[in-house]
């Protein structure tokens, strides 16, 4: 059994962190700690990704020597970390940062009106003003 | 030139959105006819896109001449071309009957309106056209963004409402990631055309059906499918006239879209038919949206948040018309999504157009609103009409479409909901046109006869009105022609294998 989770500690590692985000997003009640729980959670698929490019005793994707033109030699695929995944993270990271600013930005917006960040006392606030 | 459509549809918006705050800045009366001029592009280079798949058949774009499976790969099919044609004329639509409504409602924002509204549909367009699903996730992302902060800029509540929005719809995109990501580690590829090559080999294995499930949820998020609306009602109601007139026709939308997409396209028919029993759970939540959507419509006095629920039971009847899964429902879905498209932009827009004449959206108040607007109120009749599912208006034809399918697939629940949904909406809307148009006159008037003043006539701004007709006859005239459409373009929308 503990073999089991160490051989595939990643993917325990991102599961475990996406569940904290997910809990953070859902259970608790202050608009902040959500945007938190959020942002664990789209770092905890970005670790995913990460992870999966991984080979082992593999070097990074870069070809050394030889430039274009000579000759097509083979490439050891094993050889080298598969670098795509971390490519398409890149784009996940600027997205990531997007939704956290706009998210931020959300936020002033709220406290500006309400001057808190609880969701319970802005419910109550609603409710008391009727709207 | 012609060739270059498919990246014009993309691109152009793209860049013209970066120019607004400039132009702007420079003279802020000339962001509106800019944004107009632009999207004039995207629904040309779409039709142009429509004729070549109906003339030579599905071909494919390649973005900067990078082969798929590695590049980016822009897919035109049947489906894709017609779904891009509604997209960006409903955006043209909408963004011609802006002008007023946004300067009333955000004076001081006109310029990040404008910003926004392209990069909207920019996403919007994206996810219908590519071919790639990593590539879609992020015009998702694009889409999404501009959404949030479209609706942030709304009424009161608005903030509340798209904080909410951000957090579900990040879940819903995170999910669709993951789904990529599963998909990557067990294929290598993440180019559709290529996937649905590879995927047969690999249907038993746990990582695609892991892979399928985080595709179905995230989708489910952002079209707003029953249990997992919640985020809909409240953003699309709070959020300022023009932009409600955008998103509530095409979000949920373009997201059904998507599902038809991974559905039939990334995974085959057979996959997503018989192997996983995913319809038989989204037919029933669909028809427990169409359910929930009409009866929560029938508690609100407020036209914008019934509406709103209408959008949630809406959705509903594209998913019953995919999970039927035979020919007759999808291509009443396929047909729903143009008709709905419509018709929603239709309604939204007499809304915004009321609101902005009346400052109210109280069916109670919309006393003699026949003799104010007269133009505007005959098209919501014809809508509503349409909506309930009277012939000769297009929303008869999908809607009978779909039922066939249902019945065919032998789901005669599914059928009698959308049979009832007819009712609910007749209900509906003719609460609402009751109140505009035969509402008795007070006691106190009725009295002492003759005294009561004249209700003057006292139409939308030709801007908006334009629109709003453009949209009612496009109601009869998309009915009149679904003959036709459907045997020129729908049929072959769906799969062949059905």
């Amino acid at each position: 059994m503990l073999e089991y989770i160490i051989s595939k500690y990643n993917f325990w590692i991102y599961v475990i962190l996406m569940m904290i985000g997910l809990y953070a997003m859902m259970g608790k009640r202050n608009f902040v700690k959500k945007l938190i729980g959020m942002n664990i959670f789209q770092s905890a698929i970005i670790l995913f990704f990460v992870s999966t490019g991984v080979k082992a005793g593999a070097t990074v994707p870069i070809l050394s020597g030889h430039g274009h033109g000579h000759g097509h030699e083979l490439i050891e695929v094993a050889k080298y970390i598969n670098p795509l995944p971390h490519v398409l993270m890149l784009t996940a990271i600027v997205v990531s940062i997007a939704t956290t600013g706009v998210a931020l930005a959300v936020l002033i917006l709220i406290y500006r009106r309400y001057n808190t960040l609880e969701e319970d006392e802005i419910l109550k606030i609603r409710k008391d003003t009727g709207v | 030139m012609a060739e270059q459509f498919a990246a014009l549809v993309i691109v152009v918006p793209l860049i013209a959105s970066l120019f607004v705050p400039l132009i702007g800045w420079w003279k802020k009366e000339l962001c509106y006819p800019w944004v107009v001029a632009v999207l004039v592009v995207p629904l040309i280079s779409s039709l142009g896109v429509l004729n070549t798949v109906m003339t030579t058949g599905k071909f494919s774009y390649r973005l900067g001449g990078w082969a798929p499976p590695w590049g980016i790969e822009y897919m035109l099919d049947h489906l894709s071309a017609f779904v891009l044609v509604i997209v960006s004329f409903i955006s043209l639509i909408v963004a011609i009957y802006a002008k007023k409504s946004v300067e009333d409602e955000l004076p001081e924002k006109t310029v990040p309106f404008y910003t926004l509204f392209l990069l909207l549909v920019t996403g919007l367009l994206g996810i219908v056209i590519t071919g790639d699903v990593f590539n879609l996730f992020v015009f998702l992302e694009i889409s999404a963004l501009s959404c949030y902060a479209l609706i942030a800029i709304g009424e009161e509540g608005a903030p509340i409402a798209a904080f909410n929005y951000i957090i579900i719809g990040t879940i819903g995109a995170c999910f669709y990631l993951l789904g990529v990501g599963y998909l990557y580690i067990a294929t290598g590829s993440l180019n559709m055309a290529d996937l649905a090559n590879i995927l047969p080999d690999l249907y038993h294995s746990k990582v695609i059906l892991i892979a399928f499930a985080f595709f179905t949820v995230g989708v489910a998020v952002k079209a707003g499918l029953f249990p997992l609306h919640v985020w809909l009602p409240d953003a699309y109601c709070t959020a300022p006239s023009a932009v409600s007139a955008l998103i509530a026709p095409l979000m949920t939308k373009v997201a059904a879209y998507v599902m038809i997409r991974v559905m039939f396209t990334v995974f085959q028919p057979h996959f997503s038919v018989d192997i996983v029993p995913v319809f038989a759970i989204l037919g029933w939540l669909a028809v427990f949206a169409i359910f929930f959507g009409g009866i929560k419509a029938l508690a609100q006095t407020d036209l914008k948040r019934m509406l709103v629920y209408i959008v949630v039971a809406e959705v509903g009847y594209i998913v019953i018309g995919v999970s039927v899964a035979n020919r007759m429902g999808l291509t009443g879905a396929v047909l729903h999504i143009m008709n709905d498209a419509v018709m929603m932009a239709c309604l939204f827009l007499v809304v915004g157009a009321i609101f902005y004449k009346t400052g109210t959206r109280d069916i109670h108040q919309l006393r003699y609103l026949n003799k104010k607007m007269p133009f505007t109120m005959a098209a919501f009749t014809i809508t509503a009409l349409s909506m309930v599912g009277i012939p000769p208006a297009c929303g008869f034809f999908s809607k009978w479409y779909l039922i066939l399918g249902s019945i065919e697939a032998g789901q005669w629940v599914w059928a009698a909901t959308l049979l009832c949904s007819s009712l609910i909406n007749a209900v509906l809307f003719f609460r609402v046109i009751e109140c505009a148009y035969f509402k008795p006159m007070e006691p106190a008037y009725a009295h002492d006869g003759g005294t009561h003043e004249e209700i003057q006539r006292d139409e939308a701004p030709l801007t908006m009105l334009v629109p709003i007709v453009i949209m009612a006859a496009g109601v009869i005239l998309l009915g009149l022609f679904s003959g036709n459409i459907i045997s020129s373009v729908i049929q072959f929308a769906v799969p062949a294998s059905f």
